[in-house]
This record gives structure tokens, C-alpha cells and sequence, in this order.
């Protein structure tokens, strides 16, 4: 299941940063997930509750989830358009030599914490 | 309770820990593939025709599949080594499994060490497993329109093998379509269609794994 992996690294990813801030309890954690990164949030709450209560400085916290679109960059005519609407091919020119900019993310933005 | 700005991909660590195990893996001079497919799209086939057809080269496996005793076995009786992964029933690889499966088999005995990911066509492409270079398997019956299906796949991939093209006239598979579509994602790929059952197509591939040996086995030189 690819959500549980999700949440595993994001896990690690804390639990380092609390050893380094000297963290002793999170209250929340801000993630950033882009509109195109695969991420079924629905699944991804459920498998974050699941893990958050198993994990001693996580298992009070709240997770805060903000979505990024995703923005499409056109080679050809150089115009951004948004990726879910018209996929690889530009509205404007038709052209497929197009980049996704943003959208396929997943940050940890920022969290509340208790230190020492 | 204060606010502390983090501004990390989720990614960030596994990042780090592939770079990390990739520069090792150039310095001992063993070449390390992330062989990323569908399930059933015939990877074992094509690694044991690829074992028995290179028999100076050392080729090791690493087993990522869940039911992969059978291919553990089928990898075991050509000669090659292999061990089983434990992803801890996740759907991908990442570079810390990989590195434990990679310290367990060894570096000094092997030239080529394959990782035979999980099957699926999605979570692997996200995880940098650490290897040198990534290869996937798309097999003429799971169709030509994959590529548009699994952009990131084939984007993150160095090399496409089409194998069982032997099975070319029962569906239809559009060979110059599929390509296309592959190379308006990634127009830097290598693509070989094989057939494992045949032999046909397989020395161009294995000329290029050869060739890709003996460039990490310069790299360490250096």
C-alpha cells in the first residue's frame, strides 16, 4: 500500500527532527500535497491515524493537509495551464512538449511542538 | 508550542540514503539495477535467458516480489545467486531495503546485481532505490498504451525491454505507436523488444548491459 510508505518516511522524517529540536510531543503537522502526486487522501488520513497512536511523540497529533495544483508549462508557446483540466496537451497550442511544474509533491510544511 | 518550519519532501530522507548507497556502489565498481515491472509481465523469463545467455558475467538477484520463493528457486537453478527483500509488506523498495539486501549478498563476488522490485507500475517509480540504473519490463499483452497510463515509469526509466513480442500477433500492439508514446515522455530511453522465449532481440540488450559493466567497473578505476 502505497499511503502506509507514505506515512512511514514522513514518520522518520519527524522523528529525526525531534531528536535534533529536542521535540517532546508534536500537535500538529502541516503536509503539502500536490493535486497530481498519486496520494489518495482519503486513504492517507485513515493509514496516518492508524500509524499516529502506535508512535509516542506523534500519537496526539492533528494532520493539516493543503493541496497544491498542478501547473503545466508548454515548451512550444511557453504558457502555463492547469494539469488537470487538459493533461499533456496544451490548450493553446496543441503542442505535447510540455513539463508539469508543480503539482506532484508531498512536503512536510511545517509543525507545532512542545520542546524541552 | 511553537511553530517549526520544516520544508521537506516526504522523499527528502530516501533521497539522501540512495545518493549515499549509489556513490558506494560506484566506488566498488558493482553495477546495480532497479528492474521495475507490472506483475506477469515476464521479468524472471527474461532474467534467466539473460543469466544463461551471459554465463562470464556474475549476476546476482534480489528478490522483491511476495510470492517469489518460486522465482528464488527458478534464479537458484542457473547458477546465479539470490536472496529474498523484506518490505515489510510495502509496495515499492526503498534505498534502505536495498541497501541491507545489497550488504547481504556482497559486493565482491558480483558484477551485475539485479533488484527485482516489487510488481506494480506506480510506487516503484517514486522510490529511489539507489541503484545506478533503473530498468522496467512492459510486455506486448499488457498493451501499448501504458506509457499514458504510467507517465512517471517510463519517465524515471533508462531502459524499456518490450518482451514477449513472440506473442506480437495475437494482440494488438502497436510497436511504433507504443514507442512513440514512450519517447514523448523520455526521449533519452534505450528500448529493446525481446522475447525471452525466442532468444529474439536479446543481444542487443545484453550488449548493452555488458557495456554498461565495464563502464561502473572504469568509474571505480578512476
Amino acid at each position: 500500500m502505497h499511503e502506509m510508505g507514505i506515512v512511514l518516511h514522513i514518520a522518520k522524517t519527524l522523528n529525526e527532527t525531534a531528536e535534533e529540536e529536542k521535540i517532546t510531543k508534536i500537535g500538529s503537522v502541516t503536509l503539502q500535497v500536490g493535486e497530481v502526486s498519486g496520494i489518495i487522501t482519503d486513504l492517507f488520513v485513515d493509514c496516518w491515524n492508524y500509524f499516529k497512536v502506535r508512535n509516542e511523540i506523534l500519537k496526539d497529533s492533528e494532520l493539516k493537509l493543503e493541496t497544491l495544483p498542478a501547473v503545466t508549462f508548454c515548451g512550444d508557446c511557453e504558457k502555463t495551464y492547469p494539469t488537470v483540466k487538459y493533461g499533456r496537451e496544451c490548450p493553446y497550442c496543441g503542442s505535447y512538449e510540455t513539463w508539469l511544474l508543480t503539482g506532484n509533491e508531498c512536503i512536510i510544511k511545517e509543525i507545532e511542538a512542545e520542546t524541552l | 508550542m511553537k511553530v517549526i518550519e520544516l520544508k521537506k519532501s516526504v522523499t527528502d530522507s530516501n533521497d539522501r540514503d540512495a545518493a549515499l548507497l549509489r556513490r558506494e556502489l560506484d566506488e566498488k565498481g558493482m553495477l546495480l539495477i532497479n528492474l521495475m515491472s507490472a506483475a506477469g509481465s515476464g521479468k524472471t523469463t527474461f532474467l534467466s535467458r539473460t543469466i544463461t545467455d551471459l554465463k562470464d558475467l556474475r549476476i546476482a538477484v534480489i528478490e522483491a516480489d511476495i510470492e517469489s520463493v518460486v522465482d528464488a528457486e527458478r534464479i537458484a537453478k542457473l547458477g546465479a545467486r539470490s536472496i529474498q527483500a523484506h518490505t515489510d509488506g510495502m509496495c515499492h523498495m526503498d534505498a534502505g531495503m536495498t541497501r541491507e539486501a545489497v550488504e547481504s549478498i556482497g559486493t565482491d563476488e558480483t558484477d551485475v546485481l539485479f533488484l527485482e522490485n516489487i510488481g506494480n507500475l506506480i510506487c516503484p517509480a517514486e522510490y529511489d532505490t539507489g541503484a545506478q540504473r533503473n530498468v522496467m519490463i512492459l510486455s506486448v499483452p499488457e498493451g501499448d498504451d501504458k506509457p499514458l497510463k504510467y507517465p512517471l515509469m517510463f519517465e524515471n526509466s533508462n531502459v524499456l525491454i518490450i518482451t514477449k513480442t513472440d506473442t506480437m500477433s495475437y494482440f494488438d500492439f502497436d510497436m511504433d505507436k507504443c514507442i512513440e508514446r514512450v519517447r514523448r515522455l523520455n526521449p533519452f530511453i534505450e528500448i529493446f523488444p525481446v522475447s525471452a522465449k525466442t532468444g529474439e532481440g536479446m543481444d542487443e540488450w545484453e550488449k548493452w548491459l555488458i557495456r554498461e559493466v565495464q563502464e561502473t567497473k572504469n568509474r571505480r578505476k578512476r
